[in-house]
C-alpha cells in the first residue's frame, strides 16, 4: 500500500483508544460505521478502507488526485446573474449561496481545469456536492458551456464527474433551461469530433442525469454510486412497493446497460488514461517513470495562479499525497 | 357537469342556485323565477371575471390541471387533417403517455408529438396520466428523426405532469432517454415548434419543448419541480405549496420575461376549459404564426437557431 497504512495507521491507533478520538482527525464511514482517520482515507482517495465505499470528493481533491503532480489551470467561467427570480423559501437563496461558499471556500457547484493526466492533455469539469447539494443552476451550465469550448479550442477529450441532487429549485425555470443548455455545448464538443467521458458519482440524480450525465461517448461510474432521475424514495411513494436491494446503484445501471463500466476509484485515472488516449489516437501511456512535481508544474504555471490551485487542492485532502509519483508507482 | 376547482367553489354556489331555480321553473311553470337566475347569472360572471382578473401561481397550477381542460388529443382532432397515429420505439413498447404522428396542418404535411394525460379514469390509466416512460421518449425521438428525414416541420403540444417515476421505467433509462430527446430536439434540421397547452413537468417537457419557439397559454404552468415537490423538499411541508408556486415563476408571463417562452396564447375569462374550442384556435393560429416565423430557413439555419436561443437561456433575470 503505502506509508500512511502501512506504518502510521498502526501506531495512531495505538497513541489513541476510541474513547478519545479528536473529531476532526476521523470520519465515520456511512456506510460500515468504521472510524476512519483522515490522513488514512485522503490517502485511499477518499475511499473507506474497510468496505470500499467511495465518499464524496470535492472537485479540487479530485483534480489534485487526477492531473500529473496534482496541477492544473482552472478555467474561467462567466458569472451569470445572481438569484434572477429573488428566490426565497424558508432562507433568502442569496444567503444559501453565501453560507455554501463559507463553507466550501468555493464559489459554485462546479470547477474546470485543464491540465494533463498522464502527460495526456485534457479538460476536466467536476461538480462538487457539498455545494448545494451539486446541483445545477446557470453556474454549472456556463461552467459546461466553459468546459466544452475550451476543449474545443484546445482540440482535447472532456472528462466530467458528475455529482448532484438535480436542478437548483431557487432558480426556477433557469435551471431546468441548463438542461437543453448544456446539451447544446456538449453536442458542440461531438461535432468537433472530441471524446466526452461521463464518470458519474455518487449521487447524479435528476436533471442532471437526464442531460449532460448521460450524453457521454463513455459511461464510467464509481461503485455504488446512486444515479437516477427519480429518486428512489418518489418511486417508493409512486408505486407503493420496496425496491430491490442495489436498485438504482452503479452496478445495477451497468447491468440494465446504462453505463459502460463501473471502476474502483483508484484505477480510474489509469482507466481515463488509456480510454482518452485510444480515442485521442495517442500512442500507450508511459507508466512509472514520470518527472518529479516541480518540472511538470513549471510550464503549466502561468500568472494567474494556478499553482497555487494545484497546491490548495493537494491540502484539502489532507496533503499527504506525495504527488505524482504514486500515480506512476500504480 | 361542470368540474370546480377549489378556488371556484363560491362561483359554483351561486351557479347551482341559479340552476336550482331554473329547474324549479320547470316543474312548476307558474313561477317566475328568471329575472332572480339573471341577477344570479350576472354575479357569477362578475365573480368568474374577478376570480380570473389575477390568478395566483397555485391556481394557475389548478387551470393548467384541470380535467376539461383541452388536451393532445383535443388539439389534434380540431387543428390536424390525415392525422396518421404512429405508434412504438421499436425497442421495447409503444408509450401511450406519448401520441404522435404525421398529420396535414393548413395542408402542410407536419409531424406532431404530444403527452397526453386522458380525460376519464379508463383513458388516464391508459394515458398513464401523461407521464411517460423511457419508451415514449424514444418513441418521440424516432419520430422527431422521421420528420428530420423526409422535412416535416415537428410540432409538439407539452402536458405532462413530468416523467413516470416507476421501477421500469428506471431500469430501461429514463434519465438517458430524456436526455436523447432533448438532444433530438436541438439537432433537428426542421423547425420544431411546441406549446405548453397545461403543465410543464421538468424535465419529461423538456424533452419534448426543447424547440425553436414556444408558446403558452396563458395559465398553463412549467417548472423544474411541481410546487408540491419543492414545498416538501424546500419548506419541508408539501402544505406550502401556495409559496412554492410563487416563488418557482413557473406562469406563462413570469417565463416570457424570463425569454424562455416566446408567446403567450390569452385564454378567455375563466379559462380554457370553459372555452375550448376558442382556445384550441388560438393554439393553431399561434402554430401557424411561429411556423411563419421559420419559414425559409435551411437546416444549418434553423438548428443554429435553437442552438443560439438555448445558449443564451438564464442570460435575463426578472425585474425587482
Ligand atoms: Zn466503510
Amino acid at each position: 500500500m503505502n506509508w500512511i497504512s502501512n506504518y502510521v495507521r498502526p501506531k495512531i491507533n495505538s497513541l489513541f483508544s476510541r474513547r478519545e478520538m479528536p473529531e476532526h482527525l476521523w470520519t465515520k464511514c456511512p456506510e460500515c460505521g468504521t472510524m476512519l482517520f483522515h490522513r488514512e482515507l485522503a490517502t485511499n482517495l477518499n475511499v473507506c478502507t474497510a468496505c470500499g465505499h467511495h465518499m464524496a470528493l470535492t472537485p479540487r481533491a479530485r483534480f489534485a488526485t487526477l492531473f500529473d503532480g496534482g496541477v492544473f489551470t482552472e478555467v474561467p467561467v462567466a458569472e451569470p446573474l445572481a438569484d434572477p427570480l429573488h428566490f426565497r423559501d424558508s432562507k433568502r437563496y442569496t444567503d444559501r449561496m453565501r453560507s455554501a461558499q463559507r463553507d466550501t471556500g468555493e464559489k459554485e457547484a462546479m470547477l474546470v481545469a485543464e491540465g494533463e493526466m498522464g502527460r495526456t492533455p485534457i479538460v476536466a469539469a467536476a461538480q462538487d456536492f457539498s455545494f448545494m447539494g451539486g446541483s445545477m443552476g446557470m453556474y454549472v451550465g456556463n461552467a459546461i458551456v466553459a468546459a466544452c469550448a475550451r476543449a474545443t479550442e484546445l482540440r482535447r477529450p472532456l472528462i466530467l464527474f458528475s455529482a448532484a441532487g438535480g436542478a437548483r429549485m431557487q432558480e426556477g425555470i433557469l435551471s431546468l433551461m441548463q438542461m437543453p443548455r448544456t446539451t447544446v455545448a456538449v453536442e458542440e464538443l461531438r461535432e468537433a469530433g472530441l471524446p466526452y467521458i461521463v464518470v458519474l458519482t455518487h449521487p447524479t440524480t435528476g436533471g442532471v442525469t437526464a442531460s449532460y450525465a448521460m450524453l457521454g461517448d463513455i459511461h464510467i461510474a464509481e461503485p455504488n454510486a446512486l444515479i437516477c432521475f427519480a429518486g428512489p424514495r418518489v418511486i417508493e411513494q409512486t408505486i407503493r412497493e420496496k425496491l430491490p436491494e442495489g436498485f438504482q446503484r452503479a452496478e445495477y445501471l451497468l447491468d440494465h446497460g446504462m453505463l459502460d463500466r463501473v471502476t474502483h476509484r483508484r484505477e480510474l485515472r489509469d482507466e481515463l488514461i488509456t480510454v482518452t488516449r485510444m480515442l485521442m489516437g495517442l500512442p500507450p501511456a508511459v507508466k512509472g517513470d514520470l518527472p518529479p512535481p516541480l518540472d511538470l508544474a513549471a510550464p503549466e504555471a502561468q500568472p494567474d495562479a494556478p499553482a497555487e490551485d494545484g497546491a490548495e487542492g493537494t491540502t484539502e485532502t489532507g496533503d499527504q499525497r506525495p504527488g505524482p509519483k504514486a500515480d506512476a508507482a500504480e | 357537469m361542470t368540474h370546480y376547482l377549489e378556488f371556484e367553489k363560491p362561483l359554483a354556489e351561486i351557479e347551482g342556485k341559479a340552476e336550482e331555480l331554473r329547474a324549479m321553473a320547470r316543474s312548476s311553470p307558474e313561477m317566475n323565477v328568471e329575472d332572480e337566475a339573471r341577477a344570479l347569472d350576472a354575479k357569477a360572471a362578475t365573480m368568474l371575471r374577478d376570480l380570473y382578473a389575477k390568478l395566483t401561481p397555485w391556481r394557475k397550477c389548478q387551470v393548467a390541471r384541470h380535467p376539461a381542460r383541452p388536451h393532445c388529443v383535443d388539439y389534434i382532432e380540431a387543428l390536424f387533417d390525415e392525422y396518421t397515429p404512429l405508434a412504438g420505439d421499436r425497442a421495447f413498447a409503444d408509450d401511450h403517455a406519448v401520441m404522435g404522428g404525421m398529420a396535414r396542418f393548413h395542408d402542410r404535411p407536419v409531424m406532431v408529438i404530444g403527452q397526453e394525460k386522458g380525460h376519464d379514469t379508463q383513458t388516464r390509466i391508459e394515458r398513464n396520466f401523461g407521464m411517460a416512460r423511457p419508451e415514449g421518449y424514444r418513441k418521440a425521438i424516432r419520430l422527431m428523426d422521421l420528420a428530420d428525414r423526409f422535412g416535416l416541420p415537428v410540432i409538439t403540444l407539452v402536458d405532462t405532469p413530468g416523467a413516470y417515476p416507476g421501477k421500469g421505467a428506471e431500469e430501461r433509462g429514463q434519465s438517458e432517454a430524456i436526455a436523447r430527446s432533448t438532444a433530438k430536439c436541438l439537432s433537428l434540421g426542421v423547425p420544431l415548434v411546441s406549446v405548453i397547452i397545461g403543465e410543464g413537468g421538468s424535465g419529461g417537457a423538456v424533452a419534448f419543448a426543447t424547440a425553436n419557439r414556444v408558446a403558452m397559454l396563458q395559465h398553463s404552468v412549467y417548472s423544474v419541480i411541481s410546487p408540491e415537490g419543492c414545498a416538501s423538499i424546500l419548506w419541508k411541508d408539501a402544505e406550502k405549496m401556495r409559496e412554492a408556486a410563487e416563488a418557482l415563476r413557473l406562469t406563462a408571463q413570469d417565463l416570457h420575461e424570463l425569454a424562455v417562452v416566446d408567446r403567450i396564447v390569452p385564454e378567455p375569462v375563466g379559462g380554457a376549459h370553459r372555452h375550448r374550442e376558442t382556445v384550441i384556435g388560438a393554439v393553431g393560429e399561434a402554430v401557424a404564426a411561429m411556423l411563419d416565423e421559420l419559414q425559409g430557413m435551411d437546416a444549418g439555419a434553423v438548428r443554429a437557431d435553437r442552438r443560439r436561443k438555448y445558449l443564451q437561456m438564464g442570460a435575463r433575470g426578472l425585474a425587482a
